[in-house]
């Protein structure tokens, strides 16, 4: 769409380019991102990459063993069919193959089992962490408390009704956008503090690599170290209650110096 | 000379309506489980369409977003309780007898009571969606604090789910009743078929799973009402030990799904690969591992909620360890098939579906069961794949499967043929069309039990829908060849597939109103 669009802008009708541009972006958005996404969205965290390259090696390890097991099957349907005239064999057991095809799975789980507990240990030490943040979820909304900086305030879905309902073309990131961030520093061990207020929630942003449930009187812990500035969002990923589809999160990451800018402004606000 | 006497008397069974309701007989009990199942099969398929066809775009266009939760809770609690556990029910009630040469159920009036809870259990928890308030909303898995707040609909459905939990629980405790005492003589524990036995292992699975399940929900029931604060934080209550209790109940719970239906296609396979079974004891021994570990697992739904990291970790590896047996399980299907003299009637299209869509399933399982991988898939599009290609592809498969593959015994027809294929194959590729794309919707990031989704997600949400459609609609053929064999059709003989083994197979098609009044011999 994007060549098109290039295409006939240099042509000699800009007007009718321009319009013709016009209503693409408008299908573009109303339709939707012919995305197609397949995989998990880029991570942006430590134990995101971490988490990604486990994914990917399971999914691999998969991918290997189901080629085996169905290749010898999809085979053996086409090769031992009664009408090629394949006469039955008499065997009934082989303790080989079974020993055989029991020590197998046991090799790949257990060479499976050591990154996946690595990386969990990992994944819960949220020890010599910078600096905190309390989410708390409620029926439908977040809050967000930053315990090292006094800032303390609510975030809510900013996609309007008329979108929802259809009346008004949807916005490009229709769900996913609020009225406050969250903003985040880059490159600081960031622990998060998830509890709920009234039934369970969980805070789950895909590019940070980590979901957690926030529960009525339970404090549960999560930390993220960020990599890369950017705005990255995310769901409540727990049913909880009418309005569970809409109550977004939306992260930004920034620069340290920017951190303590948005801070600073966030208190004389 | 008392048998014959027996027999006469009975044979004045009663007719009309009086059969149905009053029938103490196995096969008529297994035919009301299986048409109670067919139907509560469509209703929960029609809830499932609602569900599509909300979810065809963004934006809100056919439902409200409560009613959409009523939809997915009531969907599931009706394909699990209503379609997925009685079709098996019923089948067993139909087949055990006949396979292990008994005259009957053990226990034949605790066998109509199981069955006639179940339609008014079901009718409790239907009828909820037009209380105040709504059906339950919370989910099939109804978690406090939020199923607390819902409506009277609630309660019904709570006491919906005692009453079919009590069916179970009678249906099962018969199963063990029969299977333990009522095999021919000569028939040793380690000669009953694979259906036999899965069966056995379920019934156990069953009487212990469900009183953990009535346990859960009278909690709820109390803390809703009568002041009690099991799960309410706030009078020191705590909702993640409702969650330890109900997958307690629940990981049991879904291989009571699935190992009767290991059990089906263990029984055509053999069949139609002209060979005999392979690995039949380690088939047993896999079985009953997967029992015993199913109970020890149960926090693999929970990785999010904060468990310490030891347990984390051992949950972790307890689950990796359910997929050897069933690891164990698939490669003897396929060593079944080995150099078998193969066929491919309608009842093996279905039991190679079954061990195919539902490796898909375990595939994805030990995908979840890597905890840190699990923090990004858990409660979302991929767990809903997940589940859906072991239940849809594994259970619902192998029940159809089992359906075309005694409907000529039952019935003393044969089903059409073509129409089964064409079932078969529309099933499958509507299946997969539904369930497929929903793998990376998940992975992409598309939480489940949302009414409306960010942009991104539509196109194979479009998928996911049409795949639905076609995948409801093709059962269409189901129902009309099931019909139209009950009806006539060409004339089964008593093997009716060729390679045929066991007991069942020897008595008439179909078989009379009383069957192995007399035990048969087996060697
Ligand atoms: C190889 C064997 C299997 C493994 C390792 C496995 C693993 C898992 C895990 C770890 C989850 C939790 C995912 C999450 O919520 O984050 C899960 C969910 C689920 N599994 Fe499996 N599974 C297996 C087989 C089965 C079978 C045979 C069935 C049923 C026939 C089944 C039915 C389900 C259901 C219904 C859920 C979702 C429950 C819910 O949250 O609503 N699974 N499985
Ligand atoms: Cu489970």
């Amino acid at each position: 769409m994007m060549l098109n669009r290039r295409r006939q802008t240099a042509g000699r009708v800009p007007d009718i380019a321009a319009r013709i541009a016009a209503v693409a972006a408008a299908l573009y958005a109303s339709v939707g991102h012919a995305e197609w996404a397949l995989n998990f969205q880029k991570p942006v965290t430590t134990i995101g990459h971490v988490q990604y390259d486990l994914h990917m090696l399971i999914l691999w390890v998969c991918c290997v063993i189901f080629v085996v097991v169905f290749g010898v099957m999809f085979y053996s349907l086409f090769a031992h069919r009664k009408s090629k005239g394949s006469t039955p064999a008499k065997f009934s057991h082989s303790t080989k193959a079974e020993v055989i095809w029991t020590i197998i799975p046991i090799v790949i789980l257990v060479t499976m089992a050591i990154p996946s507990t690595q990386a969990l240990i990992r994944m819960e030490d949220t020890t010599a962490s910078d600096m905190t943040l309390k989410v708390t979820g409620y029926q439908w909304k977040w809050r967000y408390e930053y315990l090292d900086h006094d800032v303390d305030f609510y975030s809510t879905l900013s996609t309007p009704r008329a979108q929802i309902e259809g009346t008004e073309p949807k916005g490009e990131n229709y769900l996913l956008e609020v009225d406050n961030h969250v903003v985040l520093p880059v490159g600081k061990k960031v622990r998060i503090l998830l509890t709920a207020a009234d039934v369970i929630h969980a805070w789950w942003v895909p590019a940070l690599g980590t979901k957690k449930d926030a529960i009525p009187g339970y404090v549960n812990e999560i930390w993220v170290y960020i990599e890369e500035p950017g705005t990255y969002r995310g769901q409540c990923a727990e049913l909880c209650g009418k309005d569970h589809g809409y109550m977004p999160i939306v992260v930004d990451a920034v620069s340290e110096e920017e951190f303590d800018a948005w801070v600073a402004g966030q208190k004389s606000g | 000379m008392t048998a014959t006497t027996a027999d006469h008397h009975d044979d004045h069974h009663p007719t009309g309506i009086k059969r149905w309701l009053f029938s103490t007989n196995h096969k008529d009990i297994g035919t009301l489980y299986l048409w109670f199942s067919f139907v509560m099969f469509i209703v929960g398929g029609l809830m499932a369409l609602v569900i599509r066809s909300e979810l065809f775009m963004p934006g809100l266009q056919v439902v409200d977003p409560h009613f959409f939760n009523q939809m997915t809770t009531v969907h599931a609690l009706v394909m699990l309780f209503g379609a997925a556990m009685p079709v098996f029910v019923g089948l067993a009630n139909w087949q055990l007898p006949l396979m292990i040469g008994a005259p009957d159920m053990a226990l034949p009036r605790l066998n109509n009571w199981s069955f006639w809870l179940l339609p008014p259990a079901a009718t409790l928890l239907l009828i909820s969606l037009f209380m105040p308030g709504g059906a339950p909303a919370a989910g099939w898995t109804i978690y406090p604090p939020l199923s607390v707040q819902g409506g009277m609909g609630v309660d019904f459905g709570i006491l919906a789910l005692h009453m079919m939990g009590i069916s179970s629980i009678m249906g099962s405790i018969n199963i063990i009743a029969t299977v333990m005492n009522m095999r021919a003589p000569g028939m040793t524990l380690l000669k009953m078929p694979m259906f036999v036995w899965t069966w056995l292992i379920t019934g156990f699975l069953l009487v212990t799973a469900i009183p953990v399940l009535a346990g859960a929900i009278t909690m709820l029931l109390t803390d809703r009402h009568f002041g009690t604060h099991f799960f309410d934080p706030a009078g020191g209550g705590d909702p993640v030990m409702f969650q330890h209790i109900f997958w307690f109940f629940g990981h049991p719970e879904v291989y009571i799904l699935i190992l009767p239906a290991f059990g089906v296609v263990s029984q055509i396979i053999p069949t139609f690969a002209r060979k005999p079974l392979f690995g039949y004891t380690s088939m047993v021994f896999a079985t009953a591992t997967i029992a015993f570990l199913s109970y020890i697992v149960w926090a693999h739904h929970m990785f999010t909620v904060g468990m310490p990291l030891t347990g984390e970790l051992y949950f972790m590896y307890a689950t990796m360890l359910i997929a050897i047996p069933t690891g164990v399980k698939i490669f003897n299907w396929v060593a079944t098939m080995w150099r078998g003299s193969m066929t491919y009637e309608t009842p093996m299209l279905y039991a190679i579906g079954m061990v195919f869509l539902f490796t898909i399933g375990g595939f994805s399982g030990l995908m979840l069961a890597v905890v840190p991988a699990d923090f990004q898939y858990h409660d979302t599009y991929f767990v809903v794949a997940h589940f859906h290609y072991v239940i849809f592809g594994g259970t619902i498969l192998g029940a159809l499967g089992a359906v075309y593959f005694w409907l000529p015994k039952w019935t003393g027809h044969m089903y059409n043929e073509t129409l089964g294929k064409w079932h078969f194959w529309l099933t499958v590729i509507g299946m997969n069309l539904t369930f497929f794309p929903q793998h990376f919707l998940g992975l992409a990031g598309m939480p489940r039990r949302i009414p409306d989704y960010a942009l991104q997600f539509t196109e194979f949400n479009m998928m996911s829908t049409v795949g639905a459609f076609l995948l409801g609609f093709s059962q269409i053929l189901f129902l009309t060849n099931v019909l139209r064999t009950i009806k006539g059709g060409e004339k089964a003989s008593d093997r009716v597939w060729e390679g045929s083994e066991g007991l069942e197979w020897t008595l008439p098609s179909p078989p009379p109103y009383h069957t192995f009044v007399t035990p048969p011999q087996v060697k």
